[in-house]
């Protein structure tokens, strides 16, 4: 830190950079905040690294995007291409295709940094996907990080419509066909859907409004919003410390792992060069929307093969294997094969982001939790983010419904009459398979609590009989296997009271204990192996 | 962590233990926590050689990292903005992206690497426990709290001066309508602008790739031609917007394969002109089967028989494609007898 430490200085002074700190601690106070924050605890774990994939990411869009701002016309007066690029030379193009075409080919390193702000586009928003299933597979969600879920959610949320917004600004054939489709799902809004269309685009579509419009959303509005959701999420991590695995010496009260200075700082930070090395890797060698083989957008032309970018994939598959229902009426259409797809997305979403208010509320679990749960001691929980995760990957299917068609030359009826009976029924056979995939794993644990881990050892006994040696647990092991709880379901009283008379229960009540027993109620869980069940069996003859 | 994790494995005081408890009065908890695990040393810990090769491989890292921004900023200068070089297995690309990418991810990997083998290697790996504090507020806390704010709100008045209250309700509910008001002008009202396109009585079909008048014996059965209204030109103004609307593609049929009565009227010896925006939500269709006499749209499959009235015949597409009637001027000339018969594009509210 401190450069300028030479003996002379040394002796009358203090060091330069205690005299900053100093200076700062007078101005700012930090030293109240680096006694308890300099030293603290991270608990380590592989999966806890994913959000941290999700802010680096984050960060190198901020850094690009802010880049290509200052080559990027966001406008879409006409013109016509005398740039370098022959094959586009003589086309007609907005000033925003043109612009993304000098950027490609003209801007020295212009291309990397588009690449890198497309690839980071995708991993942010993949990261951010595959963090929200460790939270939610881990319980991760409970009190009191309920609010810290939601301001992820929203952060997914806003990150797929950045992303919409963002690979529409080329004004390329594709993403121009992306915009008129988000024309017409306006359009089927009942009564004001004409009205929001043409608000949005400034008059009918296309229009010469919506590209800028798109332009200020998607570098001002979008990321101003989830800049400070992202502080926020990450003050709230650092107020409520990390969660854990339960394991030995790792309680609800207590937090175990290596020092924010300097193990934590080394790895954080050394990590976030590891994030932006391999997306400049991927940059380098792997073309991501190559806009100047697609061309520019006219309202009259398409390509085959039209795609959203992934994340808005699902929704995609909702619009294609939905009915074409249209009902007229006095008059007016209600378009009801575009809306309901349109009101089913957002639904989809929110299904996964008010889960953990569903699930407190039915537990009654008010207490906090700091150690996280193994996804198969939740098994309504985990069979539950099993089945959306179906809805999600079959929707997902129906949005490529041609590319796998035409793959694997299958028929496009059928795909999408699988997407529809999937849609409704591969979720439920998911919720099942995965809580019996659940139960047989704690059985599992139990068995090998009681039982100890098979060796692989055959020996063969005096008589003659071959087993298979098993080894005890060590007892951090045993611990780790028993140290879940297995709560009761709540109990709702008797349907009459003492006097014989019938109590009122309201319905939610009862909705609420039959949730409950689904969760802890029998089959819910095998109980888990008890000290007096282990004292028999290892003070017995032998295990087997 | 994980690594630590293994090697206990082998050593098995839980046996012992458990044997232990099973013999006395009172049984222990077999399964209870034995604490966080013995810090175990590494082999820089122990070997100072190992250590100082530690510290030479994360300073190569940071070395290479260094080395690889020079290369960044020489490939920056030397290199050609359209010089496309062979890559195997990526093929042709340019060579600048693919240098300044490659030693970017090395400059800035290198860095990460070093750090983290330096925080893994040699930096002090004893965990720390910590212990966690109640979120909640104690009760005298939370009691301090509630009267405080009751102290606020009395001396405030806000119960008591209800008038001063509600007219505060009112400015405040009152004042963002301005904001609303703003927003009016972002576009125009819708008025019957989705009704119309630039189709009229007399207008000749254009051939989009020509730009020249169509006539019938141009239409071949089988082919699949895309027109738009005489008159329009891609340097007009609105000229994305008329598009939008106007697009219009033509097949020849044989009549007696025309399945739909009005559809054969409005049709010029088979040849039958229908609007190119789908009607699901407004990609164009471009796939023509000749076979079948289906078109499909690219975006979301919906399939269409303009053999019948352009029915739907597939898809999520929620009715018919619009079609135009035709005919043939004095000069020989295909020509609408007339804008479409009703909206062209996605089904909207209004659309009756």
């Amino acid at each position: 830190m401190s450069t300028t430490t030479n003996d002379t200085q040394r002796r009358g002074k203090a060091p330069a950079g205690e005299r900053v700190a100093d200076w700062m601690d007078g101005r700012l106070g930090i030293y109240g905040a680096a006694k308890k924050n300099l030293r603290k605890v991270f608990p380590d774990h592989w999966s806890f690294m994913l959000g941290e994939v999700c802010l680096y990411s984050f960060i190198i869009i901020i850094l690009t995007g802010v880049y290509l701002t200052l080559f990027f016309h966001p406008s879409m007066a006409e013109i016509t291409y005398e740039g370098p690029y022959v094959p586009m030379q003589g086309v007609r193009m907005s000033e925003a295709f043109a612009s993304t075409l000098d950027i490609s080919f003209e801007v020295r390193g212009g291309l990397l940094v588009r690449q890198i702000h497309h690839w980071a586009a995708l991993i942010f928003i993949g990261g951010m996907m595959v963090h929200m299933m460790r939270v939610f597979f881990t319980g991760a969600f409970r009190k009191p990080r309920e609010i810290n879920w939601l301001f992820g959610f929203l952060l997914f949320v806003l990150g797929v419509f950045t992303g919409f917004t963002g690979y529409s600004l080329p004004d390329d054939l594709l993403s121009g066909t992306g915009i008129r489709f988000m024309q017409g799902v306006l359009l089927s809004i009942p009564v004001i859907g004409t009205y929001l269309s043409m608000f949005l685009f400034g008059g009918e579509f296309p229009g010469t409004d919506i590209i800028p419009r798109l332009y200020s959303i998607h570098i001002l509005l979008l990321p101003g919003i989830m800049l400070g959701l992202v502080v926020a999420h990450l003050i709230l991590v650092f107020y409520h410390k990390h969660t854990q695995f339960p394991g030995p010496g790792r309680t609800e009260k207590n937090v175990v792992g290596m020092p924010l200075l300097p193990v934590y700082v080394a790895k954080a930070g050394g990590f976030f060069f590891l994030v932006f090395g391999v997306i400049a890797f991927i940059s380098a060698i792997a073309t991501i929307n190559p806009i100047w083989a697609i061309g520019p957008y006219r309202p009259d032309q398409v390509s085959t093969g039209a795609q959203p970018d992934w994340y808005l994939g699902f929704a995609e598959g909702l619009v294609r294997v939905m009915p074409g229902w249209e009902i007229n009426l006095w008059g007016h259409t209600l378009v009801l094969g575009v809306f309901i797809p349109i009101v089913l997305f957002p639904l989809v979403l929110c299904a996964i982001g008010f889960y953990p208010f569903i699930e407190s509320w039915v537990t009654g679990d008010k207490r906090e939790h700091h150690l996280l749960d193994r996804p198969r001691n939740a098994p309504t929980r985990t069979a539950f983010g099993v089945a959306w995760v179906t809805v999600y990957l079959i929707t997902l299917i129906g949005g490529g419904n041609d590319l796998w068609a035409t793959h694997f030359h299958l028929s496009i009826n059928a795909i999408t009459w699988f997407v529809r009976i999937g849609f409704f029924v591969g979720p439920v056979i998911a919720f099942i398979v995965t809580r019996r995939i659940c139960l047989g794993l704690q059985r599992r644990d139990r068995d090998k609590v009681l039982h100890g881990r098979e060796t692989g050892i055959i020996k063969r006994l005096p008589h003659g009989e071959f087993i298979e040696v098993h080894e005890p647990l060590p007892q951090d092991q045993l611990h780790k296997l028993t140290a879940h709880e297995q709560p009761q379901p709540l109990e709702i009283g008797p349907e009459v009271d003492e006097n014989g008379v019938r109590r009122k229960i309201k319905r939610s009540q009862k909705l609420r204990a039959r949730l409950s027993k689904s969760y802890y109620g029998e089959g819910a869980y095998i109980p888990k192996a008890t000290a007096e069940e282990y004292e028999e069996i290892t003070s017995g003859h032998g295990h087997h | 962590m994980s690594t630590q994790d293994i090697p206990e494995e082998e050593n098995l005081p839980a046996e012992q233990g458990a044997k232990d408890s099973g013999e006395v009065a009172v049984p222990a908890d077999p399964f209870a926590d034995p604490g966080v695990p013995p810090h175990e040393l590494r082999i820089q810990d122990i070997d100072d050689k190992a250590a100082r090769h530690s510290e030479r491989v994360v300073a190569t890292l940071f070395t290479v990292s260094m080395l690889a921004t020079v290369g960044f900023i020489a490939s920056f200068a030397a290199l050609s903005v359209d010089k496309i070089i062979y890559v195997f297995p990526l093929g042709h690309v340019s060579a600048l992206n693919f240098a300044l990418g490659l030693c970017l991810a090395v400059a800035l990997f290198s860095i990460g690497a070093g750090a983290v083998h330096w925080a893994r290697t040699l930096m002090s790996d004893h965990e720390i426990v910590q212990e966690r504090h109640p979120i909640e507020a104690t009760p005298e806390a939370r009691a301090q709290v509630f009267k405080d704010w009751q102290d606020g709100v009395a001396d405030s008045s806000f119960g008591r001066r209800k008038l001063a209250r509600n007219t505060l309700f009112g400015a405040l509910a009152l004042v963002p309508l301005s904001g609303i008001v703003l927003l009016r002008d972002l576009g125009p009202m819708p008025e019957d602008k989705l009704r119309h396109t630039k189709w009229a009585k007399g207008k000749r079909l254009m051939n989009q790739n020509t730009m020249q008048p169509l006539r019938p014996e141009d239409i071949p059965v089988g082919s699949l031609t895309f027109a738009m209204p005489e008159g329009m030109s891609e340097h007009d103004h609105d000229f994305q917007n008329q598009i939008a609307k106007a697009a219009l593609m033509i097949v020849r049929i044989k009549p007696e394969d025309i399945k739909d009565k009005r559809s054969l009227d409005w049709s010029h010896h088979g040849i039958v002109a229908y609007s190119k925006i789908c009607t699901h939500v407004g990609c164009p269709i471009s796939l023509y089967e000749q076979q079948t006499h289906h078109v499909l749209c690219p975006c979301h499959q919906s399939t269409f028989d303009l053999a019948d009235g352009g029915r739907v015949i597939f898809g999520p597409a929620g009715h018919a494609l619009p079609q135009l009637e035709i005919s043939v001027n004095a000069q020989g000339y295909l020509e609408a007898k007339g804008d479409f018969a009703e909206p062209v594009g996605p089904a909207f509210w209004e659309r009756g």
